[in-house]
C-alpha cells in the first residue's frame, strides 16, 4: 500500500540574516514513509529539529533540498515545491496539524474556531457546530466556555481547543506536535483514544511524544531525529 | 409696428455673436440635454435677471416674429415688461401676451398650460444649468459623470429625500432624462409643468449666461422625471380651483389677500387665466 | 482572475515600483506588507487602475485594465471590483444617510426600486453588524468602527468579485481591529470573495491571507504562503520585519 505522506532526501538549514548571514543546518536526508492507519512517532533528543521537520511536513517551513509526497485527491503531491494554493486545499483536504500553540482570531468564539475548518471543508454549519461541542465535551471543556474566545483560556484549555479543531475534520494525514504536553491524566486517556480511533479509521499520524506512556499506547514505532552532523 | 433705437444692431448682438450663438444653439439640438459652453457677453441687464434667455432669444429671432415673455407665468411682471421692452426696442418686433400667437416665448420659471405647436420657440431663463451642482461641486467631476451617462448620485438625492419624508422632496428645478441619454435641469419650473416637456411639439432652448452654458431639446423627444419604480414620479398642484377662472387643471399661485390669513388661489399663467375669463364673460352675454 | 506583470513607476527619481508581478485567484486573500514608503500602496491604486504605471501590464479576466476606457474602468469599479479605503472618509459619502450610501451602488448600476434597495441596505448592515435603526443616520454619528463596517457593506453590496483593501484597520482601536479582521475573513470566505489587502499589521496578514507578498523599496523581496513567509522568512528584509513584532 501506498503511502499516505513520505519524504525523500529531505534537507533544511536556516540562514540567519540577522546574524552576520550564519547557516545554521537542521535536517539533512530525511527519508521517512507513514501509511494509512499508522501512528509514526518522531525519536530523538531536543533540538534534534523534530519540530522542524514537522513543520516541513506541514509546509509551515519550506524545504531546503528533497521531496515532501502527500497522498492529496488521489494522486501524490510534493508539498516542498507546490504552490501555496496548492498546499492551501492540502491543508483543508488532506493533512491536519496540531502544533503546541493555538493561534486564531481574536475574539471569535471556541465552538466557531473548532468548527471552522470543518465548514471550510463543505460541512453544514449546524451538523459543524454540534460536533465541535460534542469534541469539546469529550475533551472535558465545560460548555460555558464554548461560547467564549479561547485567549483567556488556560494552557491546558486552549491545548484541547487546539486538539478539537485539529481531530474534528477527521484529515487522512494529521501531525500532533507534543499534543498532551499540558494535559492532565484523564484528558490524556482522551487523546490516546482519540489518536487510536483516527488511526482506526484509516489516518496516517505522525507525532512528537514526549510522555513515554501516550508514545506506548499509540505509537506503532519510532522514527529516528538525529542532530544534523555536517560541519562546515 | 416700432422703429428700433438707432445705433444698435437688429436685437442688440452683433452678428459675429449671433452666429456664434446660432452654432451653439446647434450643437446643443445635435446632443439633447448636453450643456454646451458658449462666449457669454455682458448684457444691460444683470446676472439672474435672464442674460443667458435673452441672448438665445436674440441669436433665433427675426424681424417676422412675435415675443412672448413670461416671468412666473405672468406677461406683466417687470422681468417679463423689461425683457419685451429691450426687444421692442433694439429689434422692432412685435410682442404679444397670448401664448397662441407667439412665435417665440422667453420664459423664467414656468411652461404656459396651453400646448405649444411646431412652429414655436420656448426659451428658457436658467440660473443654474447643471442638475449635480449640490451634489459634486466639481465641475470636470461633473463632466465626466455626464459622459459616462453616471447618474446614481441623482438616485441616491432621491433616496435620500424618500427615506427622510416618505416622498421625493424635489417641488422645482426635478431632474429629467433627455432622449434616455442625459441629465438635465429643466430650470426652476415646478415639477408639475416636467411632463410638458415629454415630446413637446416646440423646440426647448435653455440659457445660462452667468454659467456660459447652452442646452436644447428638439421637438418630440423623449424627457423622462426621474424617480423609483415604487416612488414614481407624481406632479403636484395645490389641491385647489382657480379663484378667477375655476380651473382645476392649471399651477397656481397662492396669493395672500390680508393680513388675518385669508388667501387665494389663482392661476399663475395669466394668459390661460384670462383667457377662460373671457370665455366666459363671452357666453354668459 | 488579477494578473499584473512587469510593472514599474517613479515618482521622479525615487522608483515606487520596480518590476512587479503579482496574481490574485478566485477567492484568495492576498496580503501585501511593508513598511511605509515601501510601495505597497502605490501598488493597489495602480492595480486598481487609480494610476498609471511607467512600464508593465495589469489584467483583469485577460483585459488590460490601464488600456480599457474610463467608462469601462468606472464599470468594473463598480461591479466586479471593490475599493475599502484606510479612511472610511474617503469611501463613504457623510453628508448621505448609512442607507443612502450602501444603495449608491445599486442605483450606480441600475436599480430603481426603492423597497427593493432599502432592503438590501437593511440585509447588509446586519450582515456588517450595523443596527439596522441606524439606516437613516448620516455616518458622521457613527463611531470609526461603525464607519468602516459601513464602507465594507456599501462596497460588498453589488457582488464584486475582487476587493481592494487598503490597511482597513489602520485608525481603529486594537479591539474593534479583531473585530473587522473577524468580518473581514467571514464575509470573504462565505462569498468566495477574492482580497487584495494592503497592511504594515503582520498579525492581521497572518489570519487573513492565504499568501503574502513583502514589499521594500518598491520590489516585491519574498512571497509565498502566509504563513510559511512569516514563519521562515528567507530574505533579510522579511526577517527583520518578522522580527520586529512585538508578540502579544
Amino acid at each position: 500500500m501506498s503511502a499516505a505522506l513520505r519524504t525523500e532526501g529531505l534537507a533544511k538549514a536556516f540562514t540567519l540574516h540577522l546574524q552576520g548571514g550564519v547557516r545554521i543546518p537542521v535536517l539533512g536526508g530525511v527519508d521517512l514513509a507513514v501509511h494509512p492507519g499508522e501512528c509514526v512517532a518522531l525519536w530523538g533528543p531536543s533540538g534534534a529539529g523534530k519540530s522542524t521537520l514537522m513543520r516541513c511536513l506541514y509546509g509551515n517551513y519550506g524545504a531546503g533540498a528533497g521531496r515532501i509526497l502527500l497522498r492529496h485527491r488521489g494522486a501524490e503531491m510534493d508539498l516542498a515545491t507546490a504552490e501555496p494554493r496548492a498546499v492551501i486545499a492540502a491543508r483543508r483536504e488532506t493533512i491536519g496539524y496540531v502544533s503546541q500553540f493555538l493561534r486564531v482570531i481574536p475574539r471569535v468564539a471556541t465552538r466557531d474556531i473548532v468548527a471552522e475548518p470543518m465548514i471550510a471543508r463543505g460541512m453544514a454549519r449546524e451538523e459543524a457546530l454540534a460536533r465541535a461541542t460534542a469534541l469539546l465535551h469529550r475533551l472535558n471543556l465545560p460548555e460555558r466556555l464554548h461560547g467564549l474566545p479561547p485567549a483567556t483560556f488556560s494552557g491546558g484549555e486552549q491545548q484541547r481547543v487546539n486538539l478539537a479543531r485539529g481531530f474534528a475534520p477527521g484529515y487522512p494525514v494529521l501531525l500532533l506536535d507534543e499534543p498532551t504536553a499540558s494535559l492532565d491524566a484523564a484528558n490524556r486517556a482522551v487523546v490516546i483514544a482519540m489518536i487510536n480511533e483516527a488511526k482506526a479509521a484509516g489516518a496516517a499520524i505522525i507525532g512528537i511524544f514526549h510522555d513515554a506512556e501516550v508514545r506506548g499506547a499509540v505509537a506503532d514505532r519510532l522514527f529516528d531525529v538525529l542532530p544534523h552532523q555536517d560541519a562546515a | 409696428m416700432n422703429a428700433p433705437l438707432e445705433g444698435y444692431n437688429f436685437a442688440y448682438l452683433d452678428e459675429a455673436t449671433k452666429r456664434m450663438l446660432r452654432r451653439t444653439i446647434l450643437k446643443a439640438v445635435a446632443i439633447p440635454g448636453h450643456q454646451i459652453p458658449f462666449g457669454a457677453r455682458e448684457m444691460p441687464l444683470p446676472y439672474g435677471w435672464g442674460t443667458g434667455g435673452i441672448q438665445v432669444t436674440a441669436a433665433i429671432l427675426g424681424p417676422a416674429d412675435t415675443l412672448k415673455v413670461i416671468d412666473q407665468g405672468a406677461d406683466d411682471t417687470t422681468n417679463a415688461i423689461s425683457i419685451r421692452r429691450f426687444f421692442t426696442r433694439v429689434a422692432g418686433v412685435a410682442t404679444t401676451e397670448r401664448t397662441a400667437e407667439a412665435t417665440i416665448i422667453q420664459t423664467r420659471h414656468r411652461i404656459p398650460e396651453a400646448p405649444l405647436r411646431e412652429n414655436q420657440v420656448l426659451v428658457y431663463q436658467v440660473p443654474q444649468p447643471e442638475p449635480l451642482s449640490k451634489l459634486e461641486p466639481r465641475r470636470a467631476e461633473t463632466k465626466r459623470l455626464h459622459a459616462l451617462a453616471d447618474y446614481g448620485l441623482m438616485h441616491v438625492r432621491l433616496y435620500e429625500d424618500i427615506a427622510r419624508l416618505g416622498h421625493i422632496a424635489k417641488a422645482y428645478d426635478y431632474p429629467v432624462m433627455v432622449g434616455g441619454r442625459y441629465l438635465m435641469s429643466p430650470s426652476p419650473i415646478p415639477a408639475f409643468d416636467n411632463p410638458k416637456m415629454h415630446r413637446m411639439a416646440a423646440l426647448q432652448l435653455f440659457g445660462a449666461g452667468r454659467e456660459k452654458r447652452i442646452y436644447a431639446i428638439p421637438p418630440y423627444t423623449d424627457v423622462r422625471s426621474l424617480d423609483f419604480e415604487d416612488h414614481p414620479f407624481r406632479p403636484i398642484r395645490a389641491p385647489q380651483d382657480c379663484a378667477l377662472c375655476g380651473s382645476r387643471e392649471s399651477y397656481l399661485d397662492e396669493v395672500i389677500t390680508d393680513d388675518r390669513g385669508g388667501r387665494l388661489f389663482v392661476c399663475s399663467d395669466t394668459d390661460y387665466c384670462g383667457e377662460r375669463v373671457a370665455a366666459r364673460g363671452a357666453a354668459a352675454c | 482572475m488579477l494578473t499584473a506583470e512587469g510593472l514599474t513607476l517613479h515618482f521622479g527619481v525615487i522608483p515606487a515600483l520596480v518590476d512587479v508581478a503579482i496574481e490574485v485567484a478566485e477567492g484568495e486573500v492576498v496580503a501585501i506588507v511593508g513598511e511605509s514608503g515601501s510601495g505597497k500602496t502605490t501598488l493597489l491604486r495602480v492595480l486598481s487602475g487609480l494610476m498609471a504605471p511607467d512600464a508593465g501590464s495589469v489584467r483583469w479576466l485577460g483585459a488590460d485594465v490601464h488600456a480599457m476606457g474610463e467608462a469601462a474602468r468606472r464599470r468594473l469599479m463598480r461591479t466586479d471590483w471593490g475599493f475599502v479605503h484606510q479612511n472610511p472618509r474617503d469611501g463613504l459619502r457623510l453628508n448621505v444617510s448609512a442607507g443612502g450610501n450602501v444603495g449608491e451602488r445599486l442605483m450606480a448600476v441600475g436599480a430603481r426600486h426603492y423597497g427593493n434597495i432599502r432592503a438590501q441596505a437593511i440585509e447588509w448592515l446586519a450582515r456588517v453588524e450595523v443596527d439596522a435603526t441606524r439606516i437613516d443616520d448620516l455616518p458622521r454619528t457613527f463611531s470609526g468602527g461603525m464607519q468602516q463596517r459601513l464602507q465594507i457593506a456599501r462596497t460588498l453590496v453589488t457582488n464584486p468579485r475582487l476587493v481592494f483593501m487598503d490597511e482597513p484597520t489602520g485608525g481603529l482601536d486594537v479591539s474593534v481591529q479583531a473585530r473587522l479582521l473577524d468580518l473581514i475573513r467571514t464575509l470573504s470566505r462565505e462569498l468566495g470573495l477574492s482580497v487584495l489587502i494592503v497592511t504594515h499589521d503582520i498579525a492581521a496578514a497572518r489570519l487573513l491571507a492565504d499568501r503574502i507578498l513583502v514589499m521594500r523599496r518598491g520590489r516585491v523581496v519574498e512571497q509565498g504562503l502566509t504563513d510559511r513567509v512569516l514563519d521562515d522568512p528567507q530574505h533579510p528584509y522579511t526577517q527583520l520585519l518578522v522580527s520586529s513584532v512585538l508578540a502579544a
